[in-house]
């Protein structure tokens, strides 16, 4: 499972940074959104990878992370995806604003000049 | 008098980040027509702040050792399980410090931003929870949430008002500022994987412990850390969007972002002085070589910047950045008596770029007085943003040239506040940036505090790069301010003198007293950012203070956390 969890951030996160390095702005909000993604599932994976554990202590077993999971980076990437999801959509907002005002959808408002 | 034996002394900790955030839902009730309420809500929260942050400031000032920090326990959990608001003596100036920007920043917009747009007052509280929290939290991941809120709100104001200038320039800051938040969880993670905790004072605690086989990742998870918030910081390479965000926003938009590279290196201060001590074994001082390169390249960047600026908002801008690189660069080579001059210098500059800031855009207005509004110069006919009450805009243009409220000698008014902040900016004699730069220099002098013998000759070495640099950014600033002073004053022209409006005017001139009164005031408030300094270079008392913070026992005695509901 650590392998697979492994690969998923990695896949998320390498096309999340060539997204966002792309000239387009809705390329970018994908590659943020990725981003965000990748981070998140970062966080959830630090908190030892366990399948079946649950977080609430039970009476007779010690309470260490071999008998349990850990509850604080889940309670951690709950915040982190509201928030990362609110900014991308506040960005998804000034993107439309910017292809309204400037006719473009490059992030600089103009096309390149050759 | 010192923390603990105030009256409302605990409670009194949490009310900078309380206070705006009741103004900002009371602030949410009112109308958006009823433009008045909304601004003397507004100044009313700022000013109240303004004195909540002088009474801590106070209070803390009192105390030595543990009793000179307060803490504060939003969920009456004991330290490293809940989390913990603390106040010690830098949080306190850096709250007073916000405080003035805001009160300056939010009595400017009176004039006319205010009307610009929507929920002006409103984001602008939002900004003072998210800044205030960032400075009083002692925990990581609290640190983000404030962050997060901070820059929320900062997405808001700098689209204040609207235009293709300001959607451009908030486009490329929103998308920077989230990935810096990314880097930032990444770290935050890091830490708490290889810490198990996420409270400053623990993760102290901790560190010394950990394995040299966790050392590589602890030191990974520092250091991206350590880039996500440099990037607030505003260090070369990472503050190329700084200049151009902030020169686009409106004036008290930008008066009041000012504060928000000092919420970085504040920070940086904090977090990279108690988690990476002296005393922290095999991890002490890491990343003190990045932080001082960093800086002067920084340094160099501002000053060069603006020596290239033609526009008075951007060299603005470019002094913020020369502040920041200067306070990153000192930080770095983490001597008490530098760092405390450093905090000095911080204070000053602060309060002069926010000035200088609100003053660009009196003088910009002087200057084409008879054009057509500057607020309507980036609108189009398409906006995106439905801008309520556009009408008023045109009226409180008439209400510059009802008599009383110009005020007489304008044009000198604007001169000698012009030449006050370039004399701060620069470092000159006689306002309070000159001590702060000549105590930066005498400590960088004094052949005693050189640091650490195995570290001596790097360290020596960074020492009089940093001090050549001082000097030379000096001069550059000088020479910059001093051409856009020409260009702007100097210049002949016939026209009508500027009419300027009392309450534009006085927060330029607030600020200014503010900068004088710390020149006239420069021995008590040098001791007390030196007593500042000390005790970041010297965290057992924090760390102390913070882990035996006892929690406040419910009404019911067999029940001590039945009152502990999480805030967050």
């Amino acid at each position: 499972m650590e392998v697979l969890i492994a690969l998923s951030i990695g896949v998320l996160t390498c096309c999340g940074v060539w997204l966002v390095l792309q000239s387009r702005t809705f390329q970018v909000l994908i590659g943020l959104a990725l981003l965000a993604y990748g981070v998140n599932l970062f966080i959830f994976s630090m908190g030892s990878l366990s399948v079946g554990a649950e977080p609430i202590i039970r009476p007779g077993v010690p309470a260490d992370l071999l008998h349990y999971t850990d509850p604080l980076p889940q309670a951690l990437v709950l915040t982190a995806i509201v928030i990362s999801f609110a900014a991308t959509a506040l960005f998804l907002v000034v993107l439309l604003a910017s292809r309204g005002l400037t006719d473009s959808d490059h992030v600089d408002g103009e096309e390149e000049r050759p | 008098m010192s923390v603990s034996s105030m009256p409302l002394m605990p409670h009194l900790i949490v009310m900078p980040v309380l206070l705006p955030l009741v103004a900002a839902a009371a602030l949410l009730l009112i109308r958006e027509s009823r433009h008045r309420v909304k601004a003397a809500v507004g100044i009313a929260a700022t000013i109240g702040g303004l004195a909540v942050a002088t009474t801590l400031l106070v209070a803390v000032n009192h105390g030595t050792g543990p009793a000179a920090i307060g803490i504060y326990l939003p969920s009456n959990w004991a330290a490293p399980f809940g989390i913990v608001l603390a106040v010690d003596r830098v949080a306190a100036l850096m709250l007073v410090l916000t405080g003035a920007v805001s009160v300056a920043a939010a009595l400017f917009s009176v004039g006319r931003w205010n009307r610009a747009g929507v929920h002006y007052h409103t984001l602008f509280q939002i900004q003072l929870v998210g800044v205030n929290g960032a400075f009083l939290t002692g925990d990581l991941f609290n640190l983000f949430v404030f962050f997060e809120v901070m820059l929320a709100a900062s997405y808001g104001l700098l689209l204040h008002g609207s235009g293709t200038v300001r959607v451009r320039a908030g486009l490329k800051y929103i998308a920077f500022n989230l990935l810096a938040s990314s880097l930032l969880l990444v770290g935050i993670a890091i830490l708490y994987g290889v810490t198990g905790t996420l409270n400053f004072a623990d993760i102290a605690q901790k560190i010394p412990q950990i394995p040299a086989s966790d050392r590589g990742l602890l030191h990974a998870g520092a250091a991206i850390l350590g880039v996500a918030v440099v990037a607030k910081a505003a260090m070369w390479p990472l503050n190329f969007w700084l200049a151009a965000a902030y020169s686009a926003a409106a004036a008290p938009v930008a008066a009041v972002f000012v504060i928000l590279t000092k919420v970085g290196v504040y920070t940086v201060l904090r977090l990279w002085t108690l988690l990476l001590s002296a005393e922290t074994g095999a991890s002490a001082v890491f990343g003190s070589d990045a932080l001082i390169v960093g800086g002067l390249a920084t340094l160099a960047f501002g000053a060069i910047g603006m020596l290239a600026s033609q526009q008075l908002r951007r060299v603005a801008g470019y002094s913020l950045i020369i502040s920041s690189g200067t306070s990153l660069a000192v930080i770095g080579v983490g001597d008490a008596t530098l760092i405390g001059a450093a905090l000095l210098y911080l204070v000053g500059s602060t309060l002069a770029s926010c000035a200088l800031y609100l003053l660009a855009e009196l003088i910009e207005r002087s200057r084409e007085i008879d054009a057509a509004p500057p607020i309507r110069e980036h609108e189009s006919d398409r906006l995106p943003f439905r801008l309520e009450n556009r009408d008023t805009l045109a009226e409180s243009e008439d209400d510059g040239v009802r008599p009383g409220t110009a005020i007489p000698a304008a044009t000198s008014f604007l001169g000698l506040s012009f030449v006050a902040c370039a004399l701060m900016i620069a470092g000159l004699p006689p306002l309070s940036g000159f001590i702060a730069k000549f105590a930066m220099l005498s400590a960088l002098l004094d052949p005693n505090s050189a640091g650490a013998p195995a570290r001596h000759v790097a360290i020596a070495a960074m020492r009089t790069t940093l001090l050549v640099s001082l000097l030379v950014s000096g001069l550059l600033s000088t020479i910059a301010l001093a051409r856009a002073g020409l260009r702007h004053f100097w210049t002949p022209h016939d026209r009508a003198p500027p009419r300027l409006r009392v309450v534009e005017c006085a927060p330029v001139a607030m600020l200014l007293l503010a900068c004088a009164a710390l020149a006239v005031g420069a021995d008590p408030a040098l001791r007390y950012t030196r007593d500042a300094a000390q005790a970041l270079v010297d965290p057992a008392p924090y760390i102390d203070a913070v882990m035996s913070a006892t929690v406040v026992p419910g009404p019911s005695a067999a029940l001590p956390m039945a009152t502990g509901i999480a805030t967050r």
